[in-house]
């Protein structure tokens, strides 16, 4: 199905939606798509962030919209993230749904006790009487020596942190889907993109639709191992599903697009058929997302196991500035090709 | 620029030609990366200084080797006005091993604690409440040094603003704060980000003095933040100074606004009108203190002696991968 394949090969995707009469979108136009539409179908609706109205529109996901919506719907705000987001909580609860966007997650540090100690606990604190329908959106940098304060992938931080949820989408379709679940969700949904996917072209149907949150979907169905990709690393885990392919090694990929809640079943069941479980994130090892998600098969599907589940990550340091540093530090295909070797 | 307040001749000669060469030597490092930058071979996003070079110049002159200072994304100033080696600079921004930080930070994160400086964080308004720290510690340890926080407009609408200003003012501390005031913050206007446009203001209610000045005269800066140094020194408590500019440049990249479509070709061309280097040299010829040919041997000597400092930081090995999982942690030995 198109709308749940990746494709690596440009030409194999081309010639797909042209065969199907299928239109193709960019992730960054497919997110502009379902903001557009939100805040055309809702009129509680609004974005806000640093940026979101300029000549840059957040890498082009938010540009132009100030032009349909006006700059109240579509509203730069102060260098000010954890007021602001104390802001957006306050509107959230009086019945708006803001949209908060930064350009980085790196700044999401500077909203941690908003995000933390308010918009996460509101609801339970008032004894379900309140909810917080508040979206987060914040992009993972990567390349340029954008180094230690520019390219940090923060989700496993919030994974821990009951009352949030959690979406990491990869692909475009994904993209716009789960961007409109999370603004009807009525929960603070923390959504998390990385910047190395804009690009990538994918099925977007035109109408509106959602993904549901907490669903993982299968993105390569195989028999021998299990890759769990996170993120960008469904496109690492699909090439390196290529190279392993001729070692005669059929691997399974699965993206959980939610991380919270977690797909456990969808992941459990694959195993269950593999007996061997790889997981590839886009961030560092220790307390990862790939920690919580190793457990989990290890409590519900250790008697299944045939090797030891692996992790392929980045190194436990912050990402350093030079090139050969940088090169070093980011793992790839080859890197998971060498992971799913070690397992047989 | 023609009144200079009389502080021409109040003040040394040396410390005047000294403004001059500052501001120069910032111009020129800079100008060299933008010819540089096309390569691709400085991977570093960098945060140019153009048309700002006046306030890192006249406020630095009054500062002692130890005296600390907290500068941002927008470092390449702040350091080399302080005192920072441009080679060790260049190299960094190269990712060299030789760098200020072993090419691990890149232009955004520059450290000289020789010269004061002791790390740069390019998280907005980060940096300063980190500069009432040692400003605290100073107090703490009797050791007479000051601390300096550079920071932008869009950094003053941080919590962290506030919240140091209140502390420096309620311990009153031996911090100066330099509010630098382009206008802008990336592509966002101030005039979105703030219901007026006088940030030395907000000084008011933290019973500190604030002050306003011409960001382009470098000797406006001077003498303002020759009265606040000198508060920080006697143990007064803290100043913020706001100094109004206009970068030059981009948010980020070699470019012009302009060309991208944000900031109108005109502002920067008024604004270039009134070049911070510019109008000082004229003034100090015009004062009989230099000749035009001393200012066309100052800009080639220092031309010169940057193109050395680019190439030999160029030459210098890229660290080795084994450097990627050293300095995480502080290690006694
Ligand atoms: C906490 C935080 N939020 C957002 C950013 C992205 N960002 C980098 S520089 C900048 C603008 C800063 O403006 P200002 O403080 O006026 O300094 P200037 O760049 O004008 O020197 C922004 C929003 C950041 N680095 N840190």
């Amino acid at each position: 199905m198109p709308w749940t394949k990746v494709y690596i090969d440009k030409n194999e995707l081309k010639d797909t939606l042209a065969r199907e009469g299928l239109r193709g979108l960019s992730y960054r136009d497919a997110l502009k798509e379902a903001q557009e539409q939100l805040l055309r179908d809702d009129e509680s609706v609004f974005l806000l962030g640093e940026g979101v109205d300029d000549s840059g529109g957040i890498f082009g996901s938010t540009l132009g919209l100030w032009k349909e919506f006006g700059k109240d719907r579509v509203m730069d705000i102060p260098i000010a993230e954890n007021g602001l987001t104390g802001v957006a909580i306050g509107a959230a609860i009086a019945g708006m749904k803001p949209v908060f966007i930064h350009m980085r997650m790196d700044f999401l540090p500077m909203c941690m006790d908003q995000i933390i100690n308010h918009a996460a606990k509101w609801h339970y604190m008032t004894g379900g009487r309140v909810n917080v329908p508040l979206v987060i959106r914040s992009i993972i940098g990567r390349g340029w020596g954008s180094a230690a304060q520019h390219s940090q992938a923060l989700h496993a931080l919030f994974m821990h942190i009951p009352g949030l949820k959690i979406v990491v989408p990869s692909t475009p379709y994904d993209a716009k889907g789960l961007l409109i679940a999370s603004v009807r969700d009525g929960n603070p949904v923390m959504f998390i993109e990385h910047r190395w996917v804009y690009d990538y072209i994918g099925y977007v149907p035109e109408e509106t639709y959602t993904v549901p949150i907490g669903k993982g979907i299968v993105r390569r169905p195989g028999k021998d191992v299990t890759i769990v990709a996170i993120s960008l690393m469904v496109y690492e885990a699909i090439k390196a599903a290529k190279t392993l392919e001729k070692m005669d090694i059929d691997v399974e990929i699965i993206d959980p697009r939610t991380l919270n809640p977690l797909d456990e079943e969808l992941i459990i069941e694959s195993v269950k058929k593999t007996g061997r479980l790889v997981i590839a994130d886009v961030s560092c090892k220790t307390g990862g997302a790939g920690a919580e998600i190793a457990c989990r098969v290890a409590e519900s599907a250790f008697d299944y196991l045939k090797a030891p589940v692996k992790r392929v990550n980045f190194p436990d340091t912050p990402t350093p500035c030079s090139p050969s540093l940088e090169d070093a530090y980011y793992p790839d295909a080859e890197t998971l090709v060498e992971s799913v070797k070690g397992l047989f | 620029m023609t009144d200079d307040k009389g502080i021409i001749k109040e003040a040394d000669p040396a410390v005047l030609h000294n403004l001059l060469r500052t501001m120069v030597l910032i111009r020129i490092f800079e100008e060299k990366i933008i010819e540089v930058y096309p390569m691709q071979d400085m991977k570093t996003p960098v945060h140019l200084y153009i048309g700002e070079e006046a306030v890192a110049a006249g406020v630095c002159a009054h500062l002692k080797k130890e005296d600390y200072v907290f500068t941002t994304h927008r470092s390449h100033g702040h350091c080399l006005a302080k005192g920072s080696d441009p080679e060790m600079l260049y190299a960094e921004f190269y990712g060299r091993i030789s760098g200020c930080s072993k090419g691990k930070g890149g232009s955004m994160h520059p450290v000289d604690p020789e010269n004061g400086i002791l790390g740069t964080t390019a998280i907005v308004g980060g940096g300063i409440p980190i500069a009432v720290g040692t400003a605290l510690a100073s107090r703490m340890k009797k050791d007479g040094r000051i601390s300096v926080t550079f920071f932008g407009d869009g950094a003053s609408e941080e919590g962290t603003f506030h919240e140091s200003l209140n502390f420096a003012a309620l311990k009153q501390l031996p911090v100066v704060f330099i509010c630098e005031n382009n206008f802008s913050a990336t592509t966002s206007p101030l005039s979105q980000r703030q219901p007026h446009e006088n940030i030395a203001k907000k000084a008011g209610g933290y019973g500190i003095p604030g002050i306003t000045v011409d960001g382009n005269n470098v000797l406006d800066v001077y003498d303002a933040a020759k009265a606040a140094v000198q508060r920080a020194r006697q143990g007064k408590g803290p100043t913020l100074i706001e100094c109004k500019t206009y970068r030059w440049k981009g948010h980020v990249g070699p470019d012009c606004d302009h060309e991208k479509g944000c900031r109108p070709m005109e502002d920067l061309n008024k604004w270039m009108k009134r070049c911070p280097v510019e109008m000082y040299k004229d003034l100090i010829i015009n004062k009989g203190l230099i000749t035009e040919t001393d200012y066309m041997n100052l800009v080639k000597e220092i031309d010169a002696a940057l193109d050395d400092s680019l190439k030999a930081a160029k030459q210098h090995p890229l660290p080795d991968t084994k450097e990627l999982l050293k300095d995480v942690y502080y290690d006694k030995e």
